[in-house]
């Protein structure tokens, strides 16, 4: 392609890009600042690293990242597990009965109001400890479960879509060669569709991390997670920490980001039986 | 293009002594309403290979899977070795397949891919470096231990999923169309290292293939097969000469077939009236049908003579004007439209640069010999 680039499409570009991480990037300039006040820019003692420092000792917000980290990361290996099997037999099984039902409960939460999912799993847990006593109250557990119920759902189709493209003659051969069909799941089938669990985990990480609609309903007294207390804090003014929060945030998933896809495209080349044309 | 040595010198299925390796009995296999395999017998000899030959959706795929444990019969059963392999899972059959596909492990090296099926056995692991690299040797691919698939040509692939189905010394192996992803030049040369390779091994191979050429190369016997059922098994030679029906002889090849009635019916000879020939047909040799019944008889275009001249006899000739001609370098196709209509192949190879011209729309006389046609009744 030689076209040149014209005038319209350069402006275009830069209009995308400035709507997309301007207001990122003013947030990250923003938690340089030393003044209090969010929106006022305090020129003579900036930049400084005072917010960050603040940060470090604010125990709530320590606190409710930890319950945020482990919440996501229970969930995320949670809903691969469950998005994987429930993939696995809806994209293998033609027929059987409740397939319907299967598919349509497990892609329900993509199209369910994120209030409706938290009002019915809230409703559910309190009937369940009146019936049975467990789960104990509302907290970490509840919430987990909670958010396994719907990131499984993205898991589910990630895996699927993956698995429609699986040439079912690799399992065949692995079998015909010897291998019992669990073994074949894990030393054949389960490599090869890697890529597309880890992008189910890393999606299903992210959903838990920034939930909040759903955190909200089924979270117990001392359990709120990072997004709760951000949005709780936020209702009473901005703080500068917000800033520092969010920028380490950012930084945190990019850094990720790009190592995932970096692992993931060498992954998939070597998954990948297609030639090198 | 002639049969593997060895097998030419013993034809296991003409000896009542010799025990069958393989034995298929009555084995049926539908699909709701749709028979894929319909009612089909088959022995198959230790050493042998065996061609399935059909056009696709016949059922020869079908009955690969089965012997390779992918498909449950609906009914009959299969033998290898006397052993009864219905009920029995892929994974513990004597059996390797080699997959249209190759299905090579794209995770996996190319040793990896080959050792694979030896680790499953709990092989030793000296003893699987051994074999491995032998096999790898014998398929020339030594120096390629190390590659990932996706870094292999067509050829190179074919070979590693070959390599990895032989390295089991499986009693039988199944070849889903093992040539039919590469192109013309090496398919040929890949067919004669096939069956050199299994002259070397002794494994017997089943090979499933839609082209009638690679399995007049490759085979010992061919099983013809058509709407789930075999409707011919024997050698190359005898199913291109010896067809038992319009069907098998238009199949393989291609044949002129006239419709007659027979009108002459002698033990030595018969003599057949074919309003599409426009005269008689005359074949040496007897046939069992009844008298007036309506026969066909089958005529390769490559036992047609034509010349500008008539010829001496009135049976086995007729007179056409030429309507069309290929040119195919080795051998022209003449088209020739008889005076009753039908067209006739004819084909001529081209032994001198400068052939005697029989050109477009000249009159010429067609004739063969009386051995030549097949007299076919169904």
């Amino acid at each position: 392609m030689n076209a040149r680039r014209s005038f319209f499409v350069l402006t275009a570009l830069a209009f995308g890009f400035a709507f997309l991480y301007l207001p990122i990037l003013s947030m990250v300039v923003f938690s340089f600042n030393a003044s209090k006040l969010v929106t006022v820019w305090d020129a003579a003692n900036s930049p400084t690293l005072k917010w960050y420092r603040a940060l470090l000792d604010n125990e709530e917000i320590l606190g409710a990242a930890w319950i945020s980290l482990k919440v996501g990361v229970i969930n995320a290996c949670g809903a691969v597990i469950l998005g994987t099997l429930a993939g696995f037999g809806l994209a293998r099984f033609r027929r059987f009965r409740g397939r319907f039902t299967l598919s349509a409960m497990t892609t329900a939460p993509l199209v369910m109001p994120e209030v409706i999912t938290g009002l019915s799993l809230l409703l559910l847990f309190v009937a369940l400890e009146q019936a049975i006593g467990w789960p104990a109250g509302r907290g970490v557990t509840t919430m987990t479960i909670a958010h396994m119920t719907f990131s499984m759902a993205y898991v589910t189709v990630v895996v699927q879509s993956r698995l429609s493209s699986f040439d079912i003659s690799l399992e065949e051969a692995a079998m015909d060669l010897g291998a019992p069909p669990v073994k074949v799941f894990f030393v054949i089938t389960l490599p090869i569709i890697f890529p597309a669990i880890l992008a189910g985990w890393l999606l299903a990480f992210t959903l838990s991390w920034d939930d909040l609609v759903i955190s909200s309903f089924t979270s117990g007294p001392a359990s709120s997670t990072l997004p709760m207390v951000v949005f709780s804090k936020v209702r009473l003014g901005v703080s500068p920490e917000i800033n520092v929060l969010a920028t380490l945030t950012i930084t945190v998933v990019t850094t990720m980001i790009v190592g995932a896809s970096l692992w993931m495209a060498r992954l998939e080349k070597a998954a990948s039986g297609a030639p090198e044309t | 293009m002639g049969n593997p040595a060895g097998l030419v010198k013993a034809a296991p299925w003409k000896d009542p002594g010799v025990r069958p390796y393989v034995e298929i009995e009555h084995l049926t296999k539908s699909f709701g309403d749709f028979k894929a395999v319909d009612d089909v017998s088959l022995r198959i000899y230790k050493g042998e290979i065996f061609c399935l030959l059909g056009p696709s959706g016949c059922g020869k795929t079908t009955l690969l899977r089965m012997l390779g444990g992918f498909e449950t019969p609906t009914s009959g059963r299969i033998l290898i070795d006397g052993e009864d392999m219905t009920g029995v899972p892929p994974y513990e059959r004597p059996v390797n397949m080699m997959f249209q596909s190759y299905a090579l492990f794209p995770h996996m090296t190319v040793e990896q891919n080959v050792a694979f099926g030896l680790k499953q056995d709990r092989v030793p692991k000296v003893e699987i470096a051994e074999r491995v690299a032998a096999m790898l040797a014998l398929v020339k691919l030594d120096g390629l231990a190390r590659r990932k698939p996706h870094q292999l040509s067509g050829g190179q692939r074919q070979r590693v999923a070959l390599a990895r189905a032989l390295v089991k010394r499986p009693k039988l192996l199944l070849l889903d169309e093992p040539l039919g992803a590469l192109d013309k030049k090496l398919r040929e040369h890949t067919q004669f290292e096939l069956i050199s390779l299994q002259d070397q091994l002794g494994v017997t191979f089943v090979v499933v293939t839609h082209d009638q050429e690679e399995a007049m190369t490759l085979a010992g016997r061919i099983g013809v097969m058509n709407h789930g059922e075999i409707v011919q098994a024997g050698t190359p030679t005898e199913i291109y000469e010896f067809p038992t029906s319009r069907y098998v002889a238009d199949f393989i090849g291609s044949v002129n077939i006239f419709e007659g009635k027979l009108v002459e019916d002698e033990p030595e000879y018969v003599r057949i009236r074919s309003d599409e020939l426009g005269g008689t047909i005359y074949v040496s040799h007897g046939i069992s049908a009844a008298p007036e019944a309506t026969v066909w008889a089958a005529v390769r275009p490559e036992k047609i003579f034509m010349s500008t001249s008539a010829p001496a006899s009135a049976d086995n000739a007729a007179h056409g004007v030429v309507q069309d001609i290929a040119y195919l370098g080795d051998l022209s196709i003449y088209r020739v439209k008889l005076d009753s209509g039908k067209v006739v192949r004819v084909t001529r190879p081209n032994t001198t640069r400068h052939a005697e011209s029989i050109t477009w729309d000249q009159p010429v006389f067609l004739s063969w010999d009386a051995t030549s046609p097949v007299v076919l009744t169904t």
